[in-house]
């Protein structure tokens, strides 16, 4: 196999991972300050006692997110020299800048947080948990710069051979940015309240620490309630922006292969994309594409056929990863409404417990779909209409020891990942110290 | 002009201060089965290290960071050219950053004792690659014009790249063991002192060789002979070495600590500045080798870059400062009962 498939494998099997520990963190740490809060507030030692149990999940997870981050931000350099060198001038300093301001301030203080129960005065203990959120929020907001840059390059000129950077703000400030954080943060935050809610509904359902569990659980229900809610919302408009600026992912989100005005939705398809048609095409929905893609039913929304073959992304997954993603977002809402309806007397529903623990998984899914989407809906650009991701990468390198370096990631992160996710259970399992 | 010597002088600053601050722990995590008698102690160890590892480690990632923003060319070369040690240190510094987290989660002593060798190896392995690695850079490594390598990983396994490694984690080593010292009580501390003491003086007897190598083997002294007034930069280095023995034979620990804090800092600044201005020189052929100014970002970004760093380095320094003096207490057995110890 060339470096080129091997490196993308590598990077996909890197950034999965990865992902698969992130968005816990990014979701929970809000439920932590939440909860750290009231107890400043009100001295109930119950809180605390929250906020050190899933704590101590969040912990299990910051540690692993941490160790791989490291291994994403060499993989460019280590990988994707040629992109490096391009792109580097734009698309480094918004990763230094992340380090600098914001990972900083999370590692540290999370050790703080840790270790400081005993050292620190219990407002000074809390105003830790809130900096380990904000840091953790700043650096999504920088990393999803970065990648947002990637998916719309905006504020630069091609000068001396490579991508320079002409206007700063422009590359912060787009849409892009925006709607890729807070629909990025949204779904971090449904996952984390799924997972809170779940853990919670496990022991209800078992009559164990029912206090504990009813309190943890009805913050979840409603965090994840709104956040749901908040994520479809804000996925329109980013699929929207999507429309606008990435038109072939467009076409490929909904398998659109002729240009047309007043696009109508499929409610059943089916891509044939060695045809260049739908193998299944029907119930349609009139207008509905063009009016959710460009807010009017006599838009024209361009087809697959308008764009080179080697220039359109593979269409299958794209369009599949989109459909599921949306089907959960919506699953979700109604799961929490549901939840939220009945969440003074949850211990009553047993067989909803058992759906909205089982559902953990599925907020795991809709986040992976997504990056599926963003990701190999962009390709085959490594940046959207300026970089191919065959020329990106090193031209040093040989496939041996690619091959040799993704085998070795492959086998380490499998057993980190077992490792991890057995502790996870574990430590849920057993609940909060008595 | 001015803008790529600044960024120069703050690479040569993260990199500093990241092998100053992971040092310690990357070096009493190799010295651990060497320490620790019983679980007990070796739970101190990783409790001595539990508040800080984490923090001192997104030095390395600001580092990286800075190298990708300031100096684009030189991060994709460099980084692709040393593929191999570059991803062994990633392989070790996760399974050691993960052994923290892991180990006391699961009350097994075959459990455990994997963590354990995570750590130990994970510590040891970045220390000596970091060593060899910036000891062959200078040297010069075999790339062309066209940022491809003509060498491959055992020629980095030369002698001045062996002494270089050497003596990294002998420093590295000999500032953990002085940490140990400080954060420990009774018998651990003691140990950790005497061990501190050998060290001292194999880490004197590299250091003179790798500083009469580096003569020959490289062109590190050049600049020095040019403008003599840096000679200032290695003499520091070797007071704070010699400062180190005076507070090991007096019994001041932290000063001890805080003198081979030094000690690698301005080894590093003497290094990084007989550099200057090359970041990654070729061996073979000098017209490829990459400068701050041939392979810097431009000059709005180097701006940019500069503002940011002045304002949160800083402020970076000043919190992480606070965390430590928070936390400089000296962890006790007591400390092991509570329920966030490792």
């Amino acid at each position: 196999m060339d470096v080129t498939i091997l490196s993308r494998l590598q990077f996909a099997v890197a950034t999965y991972f990865h992902f698969l520990f992130v968005p816990l963190t990014l979701g929970l740490v809000w439920l932590l300050v939440w909860m750290e809060t009231k107890y400043v507030k009100t001295g109930d030692e119950e809180y605390k006692k929250m906020a050190k149990f899933w704590g101590k999940i969040y912990l299990i997870n910051f540690a692993i997110g941490v160790v791989t981050g490291i291994t994403l931000e060499f993989q460019f350099g280590t990988n994707w020299s040629r992109y490096s060198q391009y792109v580097g001038d734009v698309f480094g300093s918004l990763l230094a800048i992340e380090a600098t301001v914001a990972f900083f301030l999370e590692s540290t203080f999370i050790a703080v947080w840790v270790f400081g129960w005993d050292k620190l005065s219990k407002k000074m203990h809390a105003l830790a948990i809130w900096l380990v959120a904000i840091g953790t929020n700043v650096s999504a907001i920088w990393i999803l710069t970065a990648n947002a840059w990637m998916q719309h390059p905006v504020g630069y000129v091609i000068r001396n051979g490579r991508a320079e950077l002409t206007d700063f703000a422009a590359v912060v400030f787009q849409p892009y940015v925006w709607l890729k954080f807070t629909h990025q943060i949204t779904a971090a935050m449904t996952l984390a309240g799924f997972f809170v809610a779940g853990v919670s509904a496990y022991h209800l359902m078992r009559g164990s620490n029912v206090s504990f569990f009813k309190k943890s659980f009805k913050m979840a229900i409603t965090y994840a309630l709104i956040a749901s809610i908040l994520v479809v919302a804000i996925g329109h408009e980013h699929a929207a922006e999507v429309a606008k600026t990435q038109p072939t992912k467009l076409a490929a989100m909904e398998s659109l292969w002729e240009t047309k005005t007043n696009a109508p939705i499929y409610l059943l398809l089916w891509p044939d994309a060695d045809n260049e048609k739908n193998a299944v095409e029907a119930l349609p929905i009139p207008g509905m594409l063009s009016l959710l893609a460009f807010h009017s039913t006599s838009a024209e929304v361009k087809g697959l056929k308008d764009f080179p073959k080697d220039e359109r992304p593979p269409v299958l997954p794209t369009f599949l990863s989109f459909r599921l993603m949306v089907g959960l977002g919506f699953l979700f809402i109604l799961l929490t409404l549901y939840g939220f309806w009945k969440r003074d007397e949850i211990e009553n529903h047993p067989l909803f417990l058992k759906i909205i623990l089982y559902s953990v998984p599925l907020t795991y899914l809709a986040i992976l779909l997504g990056w599926t989407l963003a990701e190999v809906g962009r390709q085959p650009w490594i940046v959207y209409g300026l970089m191919k991701v065959k020329d990106a990468v090193s031209p040093t390198i040989s496939s041996t020891q690619v091959l040799v370096s993704l085998i070795a990631f492959t086998l380490v992160y499998t057993l980190l990942g077992i490792a991890d996710f057995y502790l996870i259970f574990k430590t849920a399992k057993q609940g909060p110290k008595a | 002009m001015i803008w790529q010597v600044i960024w120069f002088i703050l690479w040569a600053v993260l990199w500093a201060v990241y092998f100053t601050l992971d040092g310690f722990d990357l070096g009493l995590g190799s010295l651990l089965p060497v320490l620790a008698k019983n679980e007990n102690e070796k739970r101190i160890i990783y409790n001595a290290m539990g508040p800080f590892w984490d923090g001192n480690e997104v030095w390395l990632i600001t580092a990286g960071g800075a190298t990708f923003a300031a100096f684009p060319k030189t991060y994709a070369i460099m980084f692709s050219c040393l593929y191999t040690p570059l991803l062994l240190i990633l392989f070790a510094l996760i399974l050691r950053g993960v052994a923290f987290e892991f180990r006391s989660k699961h009350d097994s002593d075959g459990w455990r004792k994997i963590w354990d060798y995570c750590l130990v190896f994970g510590s040891f392995l970045p220390a000596l690659l970091f060593g060899v690695a910036f000891a062959n850079i200078f040297q010069g490594i075999p790339f062309d014009a066209n940022g491809m390598y003509h060498g491959n990983t055992l020629k980095l396994l030369n002698p001045y790249g062996l002494v270089g490694g050497i003596l990294f984690v002998l420093l590295f080593m000999m500032h953990g063991s002085l940490w140990l010292w400080a954060k420990s009580e009774g018998d651990l501390a003691q140990r950790a002192k005497e061990i501190a003491d050998k060290l001292w003086n194999a880490v004197l007897v590299f250091a003179v060789i790798f500083l009469i190598y580096s003569y020959v083997a490289t062109k590190l002294w050049d600049n020095y002979f040019k403008h003599p007034l840096l000679f200032v930069i290695p003499l520091i280095a070797v007071i704070a070495l010699i400062m180190v023995k005076v507070y090991l034979v007096k019994g001041e620990n932290w000063k001890g600590w805080f003198a081979s804090s030094l000690t690698i800092l301005f080894t590093t600044f003497w290094s990084i500045a007989g550099l200057f201005p090359n970041l990654f020189p070729s061996s073979i052929d000098p017209n490829a080798s990459l400068t701050i100014y041939n392979s810097s970002s431009s000059e709005l970004t180097l701006k940019i870059m500069t503002v940011v760093a002045v304002i949160f380095v800083p402020l970076v320094l000043f919190y992480q400062f606070w965390a430590y003096k928070t936390f400089s207490h000296t962890v006790t057995e007591k400390d092991l009962e509570s329920d966030e110890a490792y």
